[in-house]
């Protein structure tokens, strides 16, 4: 069997007397799609703001296609196609929605021997992007504040998908969405799965990783407590998980972990 | 004018939005139409006003102002302050005379100069950087770098009879003050490395969005240190232009300097509180400050109420930058569902 696209293994986490993770460890091939559930708290965020290279862990490795990587930066992560959309889009409200596309990877043109931004083709390049999306901004050039929250979203999927990613991050997608909007992300995510990419979906409306999603994986206080197929499962067995932070079926099979 | 597109709510919509417009317009552009105003009721009144002599002058007391603002406004698109750049004036006013009565070559000197700018430049980032408010470690830097000028000057003005030194201070070029020219280079090399360099964008990232700028991986500290070091560099060649002009070296040199630079930004439209940030408007922000001044000397107004007025503009510019503004850019995005298209 060869390695998996991703491997995290044994990753821990503290900020300060708060342990935010502790021995935490998930794998994932190559275009499936994973949902990470769980409580506020749980250490969600963290845990995928550590494999963007966000965040360091205290301990624990990251392994891509079996080979050990550090991202000691955010950028190494995106060189290495890891893309992470944030629970709040971390966007700059007074950019453009090009330069918030852009940003930390402009493309620049040589002018006298000066680096110099080229606006004109990363104009072009992220107007592409929406076409082939499917999504839409009023302009590329408008600053980034004078969208509306779904157009907002818009522009940090954009930017997470249109950089030949492996795997996009999306931490609670469809939260504060309409319908049509979580009908468009779901198709976006399908989308994603279809081109091969690896998707990890961090979200509180099952239902959505049940139409789209292949894993469920559950955290509870710093921990991961459970991991399910989408069809070997229902809601009722995913909310006692979340809820009670024990693994009913795992208690018949004991793994050792007695933390 | 395409029919098809016309629906009765966009007819009905457009006056409205052309009042929007205006409204925006007046609130971003004030300052250039307060200018042009301002010149135009001086030019009106006084005789003197409207004289190459008279605007020369006042361009080239501008031009510290200006030199300073440019660093100014990168500092304040990262949504910080350099409250220290006039106390670093009258230091380096009193290094660079005591460093001419020490016999060092005047090229030299003022390279050094510059250089004891970009280094406590880049020491006030450094400890704004571990967490320290900006506000704070530049006052802080205030009293201090204005202290060792006292301590090493004795508070006394020291003579700069050097030739170089007259030349940048009171020289021209095919009749254009020198000072004037330093300005423009610096505004023109500011304005390039803001708009058109991955520096200058990363610097409005920072100030816009710090957690933002920091998951996109852009380096904060380093470019908020650099925002820090070019003012302090750029305090530095003011520095050197005042003493030049005024051909002395005194501890006095620059007071309130840090007021007239934050004045002359803030009323350029550069946003206090970051990721907004104008060379050009500096520039405005700047000449308007001293022409006013200029007016109303002209006028024989009592210089202690010049100081009042400057005061009133600053609070009035602040006002328009914070208040106004953000009423302004919200009433201009009320209806994010107007159709538009993807402008090409
Ligand atoms: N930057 C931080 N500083 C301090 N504590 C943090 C930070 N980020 C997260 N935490 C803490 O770590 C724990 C896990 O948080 P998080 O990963 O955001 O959970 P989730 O996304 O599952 O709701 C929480 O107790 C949270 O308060
Ligand atoms: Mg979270």
């Amino acid at each position: 069997m060869s390695a998996p696209m991703l491997e995290m293994r044994g990753i821990s986490k503290t900020f300060g007397a708060v342990t935010a993770l502790s021995n935490v460890s998930l794998r994932l091939e190559a275009g499936s799609v994973l949902g990470l559930i769980g409580d506020n708290a749980a250490g969600k965020s963290t845990l995928m703001k550590i494999l963007a290279g966000a965040l360091r862990p205290d301990s624990g490795e990251i392994l891509l296609d079996g080979a050990p990587v550090n991202f000691a930066h955010p950028i190494a992560a995106r060189d290495a196609g890891i893309e992470m959309i944030y629970q709040d889009f971390a966007l700059v409200p007074e950019l453009t929605v090009t330069q918030n596309i852009f940003l930390g990877r402009e493309i620049t043109r040589s002018i006298a021997g000066l680096r110099v931004l080229d606006r004109s083709t990363m104009n072009a390049r992220s107007e592409e992007m929406f076409a082939a999306l499917g999504l839409r901004v009023p302009a590329v050039t408008l600053p980034v504040q004078a969208l509306s929250g779904g157009q907002q979203q818009a522009v940090a999927i954009a930017r997470a998908t249109g950089f030949a990613a492996r795997l996009v991050i999306m931490d609670e997608p469809t939260a504060n969405l309409g319908a049509p909007a979580i009908a468009r992300v779901r198709e976006t995510i399908t989308r994603l799965k279809n081109a091969g990419v690896a998707v990890i979906i961090i979200s509180h409306r099952l239902e959505d990783i049940f139409a789209v999603g292949d894993r469920f994986m559950v955290m509870k206080q710093g921990h991961l407590v459970g991991d399910r197929n989408v069809d070997d499962t229902d809601n009722a067995d995913l909310v006692e998980m979340i809820v009670t932070g024990v693994d009913a079926r795992a208690a018949r099979d004991p793994v050792a972990d007695p933390t | 004018m395409t029919h098809a597109k016309t629906t009765p709510t966009s007819r009905a919509a457009a006056p409205f939005l052309d009042m929007r417009k205006a409204a925006v317009f007046l609130v971003r552009y004030g300052m250039f139409i307060a200018l042009a105003l301002w010149m135009l009721a001086m030019s009106l009144t006084s005789e003197h006003f409207l004289t190459s002599t008279n605007l020369l002058n006042v361009a080239r007391q501008a031009a510290p102002i200006v030199i300073i603002g440019v660093g100014m406004t990168f500092v304040m698109a990262t949504a910080g302050i350099d409250l220290s750049v006039g106390s670093l004036v009258a230091l380096v006013s009193v290094l660079t005379a005591a460093w001419l009565v020490a016999g060092l070559p005047p090229l030299l000197v003022i390279a050094m100069v510059i250089l004891v700018g970009v280094m406590l430049g880049a020491l006030n980032g450094a400890i704004i950087t571990l967490g320290v408010p900006a506000f704070v470690v530049t006052l802080a830097a205030l009293t201090s770098f204005r202290g060792v000028g006292f301590v090493i000057s004795e508070g006394r003005a020291v003579p700069i009879s050097d030739p170089i030194f007259a030349f940048i201070g009171r020289g021209d070029v095919l009749g254009i003050n020198t000072p004037l020219i330093i300005a423009a280079v610096v505004v023109v090399v500011g304005w390039f490395v803001l708009n058109r360099t991955r520096f200058g964008l990363y610097a409005l990232a920072t100030g816009g969005r710090e957690e933002a700028a920091r998951v996109m991986g852009l380096a904060i500290t380093k470019i908020k240190i650099a925002v820090y070091a070019i003012t302090g560099g750029l305090a530095a060649l003011a520095g050197v232009v005042i003493s030049a002009r005024l051909s002395n070296g005194s501890p006095n040199a620059g007071m309130m300097l840090e007021l007239e630079v934050i004045a002359a930004v803030v009323l350029g439209g550069t946003s206090l509180f970051g990721g907004r940030a104008t060379i050009a408007g500096t520039v405005v922000g700047a000449l308007l400050i001293n022409f006013v001044r200029n007016g109303l000397n002209l006028h024989g107004v009592n210089p202690y109420w010049v100081q009042v007025v400057t005061g009133v503009i600053l609070v009035l510019a602040v006002l328009m930058n914070t208040v106004l503004n953000r009423r302004a850019e919200a009433w201009a995005r009320a209806n994010p569902e107007d159709d538009r298209e993807v402008r090409k």
